[in-house]
């Protein structure tokens, strides 16, 4: 049988059990391979859009801004300027002579139009390439306009994903510290890493309040621009999906001394182990007291109504490949938590220690994988038998193809799958594509016997 | 026509796609083909994101991956090892090569990179064929993309001799139900037709057993060799006029005839096809095609109240909005607004070309335009129903009024890739969606609700 990957990506899968633990990652995809990775500018725009009152405007050709036009799930209680797709459309004659007349027109125009709190010019591959000095114009247009204008440094080719996150934290950090931060409780904290999908963040806050926790900031779900303006007044920053805003933590916690909190909001445990950080963190025993009451009521319902869930998907086998490896450890908790069975775990950007977790939480026999592609991931579904496979949009087609269930969990998904109740739609999520009757009729179930059925 | 065309500098949801998009799609349709994007990393898998949503087909698009060096260097060794690493993997019969604005900038000649590709792996076994195509993603739109592509591939591979008795069709970029409709059509004329692209399969396959890593289906390579035989092509599109498309380059280089006609969208410009089918096969148009005919002429007169005088928005590709705006107005639907973000400069001239003897008004037709502006003119325009993709939806849920979705991308229904819209089995379809939108909005909005019409 034909080898399923690359030789040069051999050292990029590790099957547990097999030999020692080493796996490869962090390195630049192999040309060819058909990656499932985007690109810096994707990692910048996927942090900062969710920012609701800010403009977002993308400085380089059409197909950038066009690929990116709402494209996410980021729900927002207020302005929804953040769901529209800006563009300076960069024309032949802009690239030969330079894009920084019209990025200046473009940027006057869309800010007179639109009054936002803030402006981000992201770069895209050919800004880097003809080099246009977007500092430069955006200090123009924020001292004429007098809001915050900020280039975010995105060029598509100057590293994947992960440069991009970091693109939006600087981004981000010139914000903060910029706004008045009295009145703030000392039982304060930002909310990083979570984008609002599906108003998941509208849980979780509701949580905190719950909880006795004020929250200054959302980075960046349902995001205001006057609020992370102030984030640097709050006492915790509470890290969820490390990867695209940990770096922003660190920023902060050197700059304003404020200490941060990675969690994850999936699955029962995370989610409560999240909340009782978070109470800890404050040393008020009458907060650690209102939390286990909230912890409890939720749990219990939680699982009496996971019940019948766990009961028939027991056993079923899932795979699992996302974008960021943390929310990877939650799904695998999560699927034992409903019984069932993880043989295929892997990420787009995962770093070493992540893999050595999830090494550590999986099941012998487990294929973990990094920044993998459809070929490796098709041939893995059929051998490991799999009944539910969680991705994004990109493995959807491939599930089903072989007649596959999927459960959509990135960031375009519709459903809200964080907190307590998400979990409880995750558990209905995989239900409903694993006990659909279309299976049967699918050719790994059935036989082709068209016209033997009297 | 263009009544003060809105002008501004930025660009708000574009009603285009990026040219490397288009080719991609083109080259979809080739038997044994993947395309390749040379770029970096994200080009291709935003588009394949994009084109998933509408075929919910897996869809791989190879991609150099360049990084920060590759683009002071050279994109070359990138392109050349990404192009190993495809062939190894995929054993496609073809790689099918569209230029990002990134290289197209850095000036890496893709043409002679492939040029020494070929030279330093001659005598290897197995190795696919090549084609490539120019794509600066800061001209055009993917359009020019889709038929940039089909012209490479024709000019690269369509080869010269003795006159054979095919007929190239080039219908442009259509659905996966389309050009299953107009091979069907072609051979029930008793043409032996010859159709780049086909993504009747490629891009709507069953459910498989085994995941095959280049879908079956699409234009076989030996028959694309041969359209340089062929006795005739014919091409969709009446903005095409003057452009270098496959139909001129067969016309130029192998000395085809070249038929360019309106998409056959809607009775007069199925009529117009299905008249050039008979003089070229010599025989009368099918029983088949004649029933559907009168059939579609029963429901327009049965329809036609429901539909008469109301006014449309019709945005999208180019040659569409003019089939669909030809269909619109022998329905009695004016259509007031003709909008894309393409800028052909035909527009309106093709329009009128195919709509003039029949409105008494022609629409404003603007090129290059946005969402944004389309919306700032629906405004005065107060029309009834909007026709195009689904990314017009939030005009259509700020006018509260219905969406018939056309063309490409549907990215919120399912289906996009079985709507048909072509010959008069497609009309017949966009007939009863319309007039059946239009009748539901009547009935939600009365007081009574009536259970009759």
């Amino acid at each position: 049988m034909e080898a399923v990957a690359l030789k040069d990506r051999e050292n990029q899968i590790h099957i547990k059990g097999e030999a020692p633990f080493e796996i490869v990652c962090d390195k630049d995809s192999l040309a060819g391979a058909v990656s499932q990775r985007a690109c810096v500018f994707c990692g910048s725009r996927v942090v900062l859009y969710p920012i609701a009152d800010a403009l977002h405007l993308v400085h380089g050709p059409i197909g950038c801004a066009v690929y990116t036009w709402d494209i996410r799930g980021a729900l927002s209680s207020g302005p929804e300027l953040h769901r529209l797709s800006f563009s300076t459309d960069l024309q032949e004659m802009d690239v030969i002579f330079g894009g920084e007349k019209k990025l200046y027109n473009a940027l006057t125009e869309l800010i007179d139009r639109h009054s936002p709190r803030a402006a981000f010019v992201y770069s895209t591959c050919i800004v880097g390439i003809i080099g246009d000095d977007l500092e430069a114009i955006c200090r123009r247009v924020e001292a004429e306009k007098g809001i915050p204008v900020i280039p975010v440094k995105s060029e598509g080719f100057k590293g994947n994903k992960r440069a991009g996150y970091k693109a939006a934290c600087d981004a981000m950090f010139r914000l903060i510290g910029t706004g008045d931060t009295s009145g703030i409780s000392p039982y304060s904290i930002n909310i990083l890493g979570d984008f609002n999908l599906a108003g998941e963040i509208w849980m979780i806050r509701d949580y905190y309040q719950r909880m006795g926790v004020e929250v200054v900031a959302n980075i960046t779900g349902d995001g205001r621009v006057d609020d992370i303006r102030r984030a640097h007044g709050a006492s915790l920053n509470v890290v969820q999906c490390s990867g695209s805003t940990m770096e922003l933590a660190d920023m902060m916690e050197k700059k304003y001394g404020i200490p941060s909190l990675r969690v994850s909001y999936f699955g029962i445990e995370d989610m409560s182990e999240a909340l009782y950080d978070i109470a800890r963190f404050f040393k008020d025993e009458k907060m650690l007291e209102r939390t286990r009451k909230l912890v409890q009521g939720e749990a219990q319902k939680l699982i009496l109504e996971l019940e019948p869930y766990r009961k028939t998907l027991a056993g079923k086998k899932a795979a699992i490949y996302v974008g960021g490896s943390f929310k990877a450890f939650s799904l695998v908790k999560a699927f034992r938590l409903i019984d069932m069975q993880v043989v295929l775990v892997g990420s787009q950007t995962g770093t070493v220690e992540d893999y050595k977790e999830l090494e550590a939480i999986t099941d012998p026999g487990t294929v973990i994988v990094d920044d993998s592609n459809p070929l490796e991931l098709t041939s893995f579904l059929k051998e490991k038998e799999v009944d539910v496979f969680v991705g994004g949009v990109k493995e959807r087609p491939i599930a089903y193809k072989l007649g596959i269930g999927f459960c959509d969990h990135n960031h375009e998904r519709k459903e809200a799958l964080a907190g307590f109740d998400g979990m409880l739609n995750f558990a209905r999520e995989v239900y409903s594509s694993v006990m659909s009757p279309v299976w049967r009729f699918v050719p790994r179930h059935s036989s082709k016997d068209l016209g033997n059925k009297v | 026509m263009s009544k003060n065309p809105p002008n501004y500098i930025s660009t708000t949801n574009a009603c285009k796609l990026c040219r490397p998009l288009g080719a991609c799609l083109a080259f979809k349709g080739i038997e044994g083909a993947v395309p390749y994007l040379h770029g970096s990393q994200g080009c291709a898998t935003y588009m394949r994101r994009y084109i998933i949503s509408h075929y919910n087909e897996p869809i791989d698009i190879a991609s150099s991956s360049l990084s920060e060096k590759h683009a002071v260097y050279g994109g070359g060794p990138n392109l050349k090892l990404g192009l190993t690493n495809v062939a190894a993997k995929y054993r496609p019969k073809l790689i099918g090569i569209a230029a990002t604005c990134l290289t197209e900038t850095i000036g890496d000649d893709v043409r002679m990179i492939l040029q020494e590709y070929r030279r330093d792996t001659e005598g290897s076994q197995g190795l696919p064929d090549f084609v490539n195509v120019s794509t600066p993603s800061y001209s055009g739109t993917h359009m020019e993309g889709f038929h940039g592509a089909v012209a490479s591939v024709v000019e690269q591979m369509a080869e010269g001799g003795p006159r054979g008795g095919e007929i190239n069709l080039l219908p442009g970029f259509v659905s996966s139900a389309d050009y299953r409709y107009l091979k069907e059509v072609m051979a029930d004329f008793g043409l032996e037709c010859i159709m780049l692209p086909d993504l009747s399969e490629t891009m709507d396959g069953e459910a498989l057993l085994q995941y095959e890593k280049v879908p079956v289906g699409g234009t076989p390579l030996k028959s694309i060799k041969a359209m340089g035989r062929s006795r005739a092509t014919i091409e969709f599109g009446r903005t095409l006029k003057e452009t270098r498309t496959g139909g001129c380059i067969l016309k130029g280089v192998r000395d085809v005839d070249n038929f360019q006609i309106g998409m056959p969208v809607g009775i007069e410009e199925t009529d117009r096809f299905f008249g050039l089918l008979r003089k070229l096969s010599g025989r009368d148009v099918p029983h088949k095609y004649a029933k559907a005919r009168g059939r579609l002429v029963d429901a327009y007169v049965d329809g036609h109240k429901y539909v008469f005088g109301k006014k449309a928005i019709v945005y999208g590709e180019e040659d569409l909005v003019v089939g669909v705006a030809a269909f619109l107005a022998e329905i009695g639907i004016r259509p007031v607004l003709c909008a894309s973000g393409g800028t052909s400069r035909r527009l309106a001239e093709a329009i009128l070309e195919a709509t003039g003897d029949i409105l008494p008004e022609q629409p404003e037709v603007h090129e290059g335009m946005d969402f944004f502006e389309i919306s700032e003119l629906a405004e005065s325009l107060a029309p009834d129903l909007i026709v195009g993709h689904s990314k017009g939806y939030p005009l259509a849920r700020k006018l509260a009024i219905p969406l018939i979705r056309v063309g490409f991308p549907i990215h919120d229904r399912v289906g996009g890739q079985r709507i048909l819209h072509l010959g008069y089995h497609g009309a017949q379809q966009l007939f009863d969606t319309i007039t059946n939108a239009l009748i539901a909005k009547k009935q939600d909005d009365s007081e009574v609700g009536y259970s009759y019409m």
